[in-house]
């Protein structure tokens, strides 16, 4: 069994080696007459990245360096991924995205308030008389504070009222 | 010097500004107390409203108050509840915590406090007298010499990234570098490595990606594992705050000493609070007396008093590299360099003849935060503590909405949320596979500068001989080649060692 670390360089030397072909292969064919006869072309820097990424991520696929310390029992583990409540954090973030989809259709206020209360609910809060009235509140005057205060324009209503 | 801090004090008194360090300050105190939000997270929500300010000083004073306060609040939480928000505060709850439980949570906080003050001002002064210095001979830097600069800066955040990791961090630098040529260069306008998609023309949103990298995996830690997260609060009541004139005199020159050192460590590109606060408690805990020494991790106060000074030094010497240079040497300084950058301020030895009172306003705010947080933040303390007993089920939803908002306000783009997410999900699983983030993130907002430096200096020299022909460039570029070798080399010869020992028994 790998160590997660050297998947991860595993991962990268993929992503590099990808970037490091378009660099070299694809990138200067469009490339104008007049840019050819520079010294540096838009592709040098990355071709220089590329190679220098790909020695990086061999170095630790290969484990040339030896490791450091073994973590604390403080610091966060993925041996111990079991123990964790992983289930709510991959809830949370699909929240998230459903908040990012829903942001420009159902408005600010409604997305805002929902993502709040169901985020709470996720994690265990009952307690709505409290959770409701902060969650309203909160969206209610960050929406303020953007729209009124920043300037920047924030829909808050859903689309089918027109504002 | 003097007329400098003139100007600064006098950009700084306006009642705006004013103001803003307050504000700051208060906001970084309250956040920088809630475990898993540290100053690079904070700075970074912080961001979208410094910009809408406009004024570049304002929004800088801003933010550096914010970064101060965050500290602040950092060792607040470690005394307190022993739950480090920040890494620079954990060699804060060695000693600090032990305090709190004696019931002597007051006298630690305010021994932190003045530590801080301390450790704080003297670094302002320092940055004062070194920044212009170097400014000067900054001045004389073409681009081949700030192009090598960069490198150096880079290397040795991966050089001082500890054994083990150095092959990480640079990694995780260069991903960095390749996320920066994302999008359309300023040299060339071409479109790069956007694979087609619109929303990749301008590149990557910088606070989409610190946001990412910082806020996100931070507040996925507070849900994989509960137990992060404080339930319940502050343990034993704050009261008696006061220190006698014997304790006072016994931590000065620790203070002192930590402060000078902790700010020529904070310069250092790559070697930030963190190492300063736990080299200081190491130092001091070495040179103390015997009988003293033992007192060290059971709640001694020089024990408190070292980290503290050295953190807050070393936070402020890591703005003279961001000042002079324009180049950050830790995460925190990269965020503020990516708030200048957005309001049209270029960081340099240029800016404090163009714009001396951005610098000098900087300056003051320090001076004016610094003591902001020793005589308004010190009696909040024990309210503003209050803020520990929010429950986590309400915390965590409103942490994730203001990453999510940051990097809404910042594009103004739904899809930039989208990259968010997957960003903050793959920065997660890096962070669980030991890999500095720090560096990534100098990377990218180095990446552009470094390639614009370098296509200027290839092209005054029509080639790559502009480093054989500028001495200062070749030796800079030599300096970053050491950095990132000697270290691993000297790593390995003694592990060769140890090796040929072992096998002599």
């Amino acid at each position: 069994m790998m160590a997660l670390d050297r998947w991860i360089a595993l991962v990268i030397l993929m992503i590099t080696l990808a970037y490091g072909y378009s660099a070299f292969f694809t990138m200067d064919g469009g490339l104008p007459p007049f840019m050819q006869r520079n010294p540096v072309w838009p592709s040098t820097f990355p071709k220089v990245l590329s190679v220098m990424a790909i020695l990086a991520a061999l170095v630790i696929l290969l484990g040339l360096e030896k490791p450091g310390t073994e973590p604390g029992a403080q610091d966060i583990n993925y041996r111990k991924l079991g123990d964790y409540k992983i289930g709510q954090a991959l809830v949370l973030l699909g929240l998230m995205v459903a908040y990012a989809l829903l942001l420009r259709q159902a408005g600010f206020l409604l997305s805002t308030t929902g993502f709040l209360v169901i985020g709470a609910m996720v994690l265990g809060e009952r307690r709505f008389l409290i959770l409701l009235p902060v969650a309203v509140i909160a969206a209610g005057s960050i929406w303020y504070l953007v729209q009124e205060v920043l300037g920047i324009f924030l829909r808050p209503w859903p689309f089918f009222l027109g504002v | 010097m003097l007329e400098g801090l003139m100007i600064g004090l006098s950009t700084a008194f306006s009642l705006t500004n004013l103001l803003m360090v307050i504000g700051g300050c208060l906001i970084g105190t309250f956040i920088g107390m809630l475990p898993g939000l540290g100053p690079m997270s904070i700075i970074a929500i912080m961001i979208p409203v410094a910009i809408s300010i406009g004024d570049p000083s304002a929004a800088l004073i801003l933010l550096a108050g914010v970064y101060y306060g965050a500290i602040f609040g950092g060792s607040t939480s470690s005394i307190l509840i022993n739950a480090p928000g920040v890494a620079s505060t954990v060699a804060t709850s060695f000693d600090g915590y032990p305090l709190a439980r004696q019931g002597k949570a007051g006298k630690a906080l305010t021994v932190a406090a003045i530590s801080s003050f301390c450790g704080g001002t003297i670094g302002a002064i320092l940055l004062m007298i070194f920044a212009p210095m170097l400014a000067s001979v900054a001045l004389l830097f073409h681009s081949a010499e700030y192009f090598a600069l960069m490198v150096v800066g880079l290397s040795a955040i991966a050089a001082f990234a500890g054994t083990g990791n150095v092959a990480k961090a640079m990694l995780m630098t260069l991903l960095g570098l390749i996320m920066a040529t994302v999008g359309e260069g300023a040299l060339f306008n071409l479109p790069r490595f956007t694979m087609g998609i619109m929303d990749l023309q301008s590149g990557f949103g910088f606070i989409t990606l610190a946001m990412a990298m910082f806020a996100l995996p931070e507040a996925m830690y507070l849900v994989l594992d509960p137990s992060r997260s404080s339930d319940g609060g502050p343990g034993g009541k704050i009261k008696d705050m006061r220190i006698t004139r014997v304790e006072a005199r016994q931590i000065a020159p620790v203070i002192g000493r930590q402060s000078v050192q902790g700010f020529l460590i904070g310069v250092l590109p790559g070697a930030g609070a963190t190492i300063a606060s736990f080299l200081g408690y190491a130092v001091e805990r070495n040179i103390a007396p015997k009988e003293e020494q033992d007192e060290f991790g059971k709640g001694s106060l020089k024990g408190l008093a070292a980290p503290e000074a050295a953190n807050n030094a070393a936070a402020t010497g890591s703005f003279v590299p961001l000042l002079t240079l324009g180049i950050p040497g830790s995460g925190t300084t990269a965020i503020l360099l990516g708030a200048l950058i957005a309001l049209n301020v270029s960081p340099g030895p240029r800016l404090m003849v163009d714009e001396p009172q951005i610098f000098w306003a900087v300056i003051a705010s320090m001076y004016i935060g610094n003591l902001i947080l020793l005589i308004l933040n010190l009696p909040l303390i024990p309210y503003i503590a209050k803020v520990l007993a929010v429950p986590r089920t309400f915390l965590i939803p409103f942490i994730l909405f203001f990453t999510l908002m940051g990097a809404y306000i910042g594009q103004n783009n739904a899809t930039e949320l989208l990259i968010l997410v997957g960003f903050g999900i793959c920065a997660t699983i890096l962070r669980f596979a030991d890999y500095p983030l720090a560096p990534l993130l100098i990377g990218f907002i180095l990446g552009s500068m470094l390639e614009d430096n370098f296509s200027r200096a290839m092209q005054l020299y029509g080639g790559i001989s502009f480093v054989l022909e500028r001495p200062m460039t070749l030796g800079l570029l030599v300096l970053a080649v050491l950095l990132v070798v000697v270290p691993s080399y000297r790593a390995r010869r003694a592990r060769a060692r140890a090796e040929g020992v072992a096998d002599g028994d």
